[in-house]
């Protein structure tokens, strides 16, 4: 599958990844160049096949509907750049 | 005991050692630390914690004295820097997790540390686990032990668990913690002549292990002996109710099925692991394999896997659709590292862009791309179909044969710098371990044999679900006849 430059800039936007101009003509040319190896898939005849979502044979467990883990606020920030006051921040997103 | 003596012991030997005082925790420590030290130019290390290292000895020492040892008493471990670990900068290789520090400890990390385990420090590794050759560490490649004969050029010890494999087999660990996702523990065992075993998905818990791709991921060890990787994994193994894909069944005791023997097991030779332009040392090396197990009282049989050929393709999407997923959590808010930016998108943006190396950007590209709108069908669930019917073949094998015996990879470890041009030529590397971590299953590298520049070549066996006491029977059955003595030239206890 062919990928353009807009396409490229499209996905780049979904991933929240910054790429620049000038790299998106080289990167169309190498996602491409793994998706046309990708689509041999394309050769399998998977009618009536279930998608694989689990390679466990489990139910998902459950566990009771009660607060095992919590008042940890000091440690769930102690690795952010800019914890201010007991908060994440990030910059203005409201006017 | 000198301390290259001290290195140079198994794990069951050390633990032996130290139960009869012939040597103490601390001294076993003491010579590893070292080692590590004098081993720095293979920068196999991302994190050394030498005070960690000799506090946990001098406990070790405390519990011996009392009688109380655990499984692994004493036993100094490298740890894949993929597992979180409290109060130890953990890395996954990657720039975006500069100065993380996890406020808590993995499960198999904490099961490790419980039996009596001592930490050396954190291994390098291909970023996020992603890659075939350690090239794509944010902390610079791991150079192999190894080097071709005659040929000083710096090789690759694989990956993506390369600094754990490279630490084992240059005798600075006795064991260490990988992880794989497509082979990154069992290929990197075999490029350095050392065992790698995957368990079962489900065997061990992810929990506290930086994730790469959630139905793939399973940690597993390494060590230099057969014995030694099954006395890993029953201390590594185990249910876990924070990761509810861990399985709650007994740990078996690994070490004690191996005096089994493999008298009457059928062993399954898969046609479709013939691949074009394999070269001939590796086909004698199976042949050889085949001829080992026979001597040892199993059968060979004659199998079929025939979708082989589309699972590094169904991986290839498979993977980085869910690496995509799971590192949409790197934003540069929480921790790691935050790059400004002009408006909360456009740090988010810039973060990721300066976090992630090329190759991270480039699977969270195709991740992105598959699951994307219009996509999903046509890629990720064509993949999920075609992983079902990968597994469904090692089912109808699993109804003829106890094990399958394969080569671990289709070439001996390869230079720095070569095979680096082309992402899918690397991706290749993986092709005969990759199925087994789409349909799940147990499966280890053995070393086996020498290529004919003299680098270390594995074998590769693959069980079914839960049975990795069987693969490692037939991984002993092979140890036993390769008699594989060979060194690598690096090793700290021959220089």
């Amino acid at each position: 599958m062919a990928l353009d430059k807009a396409a490229v800039a499209h996905i780049a936007r979904l991933a929240r990844l910054r790429v620049e101009d000038k790299d998106l003509e080289p990167m169309a040319k190498e996602l491409g160049g793994i998706l046309s190896w990708i689509e041999q898939l394309n050769e399998v005849d998977t009618a009536g096949v279930e998608p694989m979502t689990s390679v466990v044979e489990v139910h998902l467990p459950r566990r009771a509907d009660a607060v095992t883990d919590g008042g940890q606020a000091e440690k769930v920030l102690a690795n952010a750049t800019d914890a201010r006051h007991g908060f994440f921040t990030v910059p203005k997103v409201v006017e | 005991m000198t301390a290259a003596n001290l290195t140079d012991l198994t794990i069951a030997q050390a633990r032996a050692g130290l139960a009869t005082r012939e040597f103490s925790a601390a001294e076993l420590a003491e010579a590893h630390v070292r080692a590590v030290e004098g081993a720095r130019g293979l920068n196999a290390f991302i994190t050394e914690t030498p005070e960690r290292t000799r506090a946990m000895a001098r406990a070790s020492d405390e519990r011996l004295k009392r009688g109380e040892a655990g499984l692994l008493e004493g036993i100094p471990l490298a740890i894949k820097d993929l597992f979180c670990t409290e109060g130890v900068l953990t890395t996954a290789a990657s720039h975006i997790l500069d100065g993380f520090k996890p406020p808590y400890e993995s499960t198999v990390t904490a099961n490790l540390w419980r039996a009596g385990a001592v930490m050396l420090g954190k291994t390098n590794l291909d970023e996020f686990a992603m890659g075939s050759s350690n090239i794509t560490s944010h902390y610079g490649p791991v150079k192999s032990p190894w080097t071709r004969r005659g040929d000083n050029r710096p090789l690759v010890p694989g990956g993506s668990s390369g600094g754990s494999a490279a630490a084992v087999a240059a005798r600075i660990a006795l064991g260490a913690t990988g992880t794989d996702t497509g082979g990154s523990i069992r290929q990197p065992a075999a490029f350095t002549g050392i065992v790698g075993l995957k368990p079962t998905y489900g065997r061990c818990s992810r929990w506290g292990i930086v994730a790469f791709a959630s139905s793939l991921d399973q940690a597993g060890p390494f060590a230099r002996t057969v014995e030694d990787t099954a006395l890993l994994l029953r201390a590594m193994a185990g249910h876990d109710p924070k990761d509810s894909t861990s399985v709650d069944r007994p740990v078996p005791d690994y070490a004690a099925a191996l005096s089994k023997g493999i008298k009457g097991l059928k062993i399954g030779i898969p046609k479709e692991y013939r691949v074009d332009g394999m070269p001939d040392e590796i086909e004698r090396l199976w042949e050889q394999g085949i001829a080992w197990l026979k001597d040892a009282g199993a059968e060979p049989v004659d199998i079929s896997l025939p979708h082989t050929k589309y699972a590094l393709s169904a991986y290839y999407i498979v993977a980085p659709a869910e690496a995509s997923s799971n590192l949409a959590r790197y934003d540069g808010v929480r921790f790691g590292l935050r790059v400004p930016g002009r408006s909360l998108d456009d740090m988010y943006e810039r973060t990721r862009a300066a976090g992630f190396g090329a190759e991270v950007r480039r699977r969270v590209m195709i991740g992105t791309y598959v699951l994307s709108a219009g996509y999903y069908d046509a890629y990720y669930l064509k993949a999920q179909r075609v992983r079902a019917l990968i597994a469904r073949d090692f089912a109808e094998a699993y109804k003829k044969v106890d094990a399958i015996l394969t080569p671990t990879t289709p070439s001996a470890a390869f230079a720095l710098g070569e095979k680096m041009d082309d992402p899918v030529q690397m991706y290749l590397n993986d092709i005969f371990t990759v199925t087994v971590n789409l349909a799940g299953l147990p499966a280890v590298s053995v070393p086996a044999g020498l290529s004919s520049d003299g680098l270390p070549l594995g074998l590769h066996v693959i069980g079914r679900a839960f049975d990795e006491e069987t693969v490692l029977r037939a991984a002993k059955a092979i140890e036993d006849a390769a008699d594989f003595t060979a060194r690598p030239g690096q090793a700290t206890g021959s220089v």
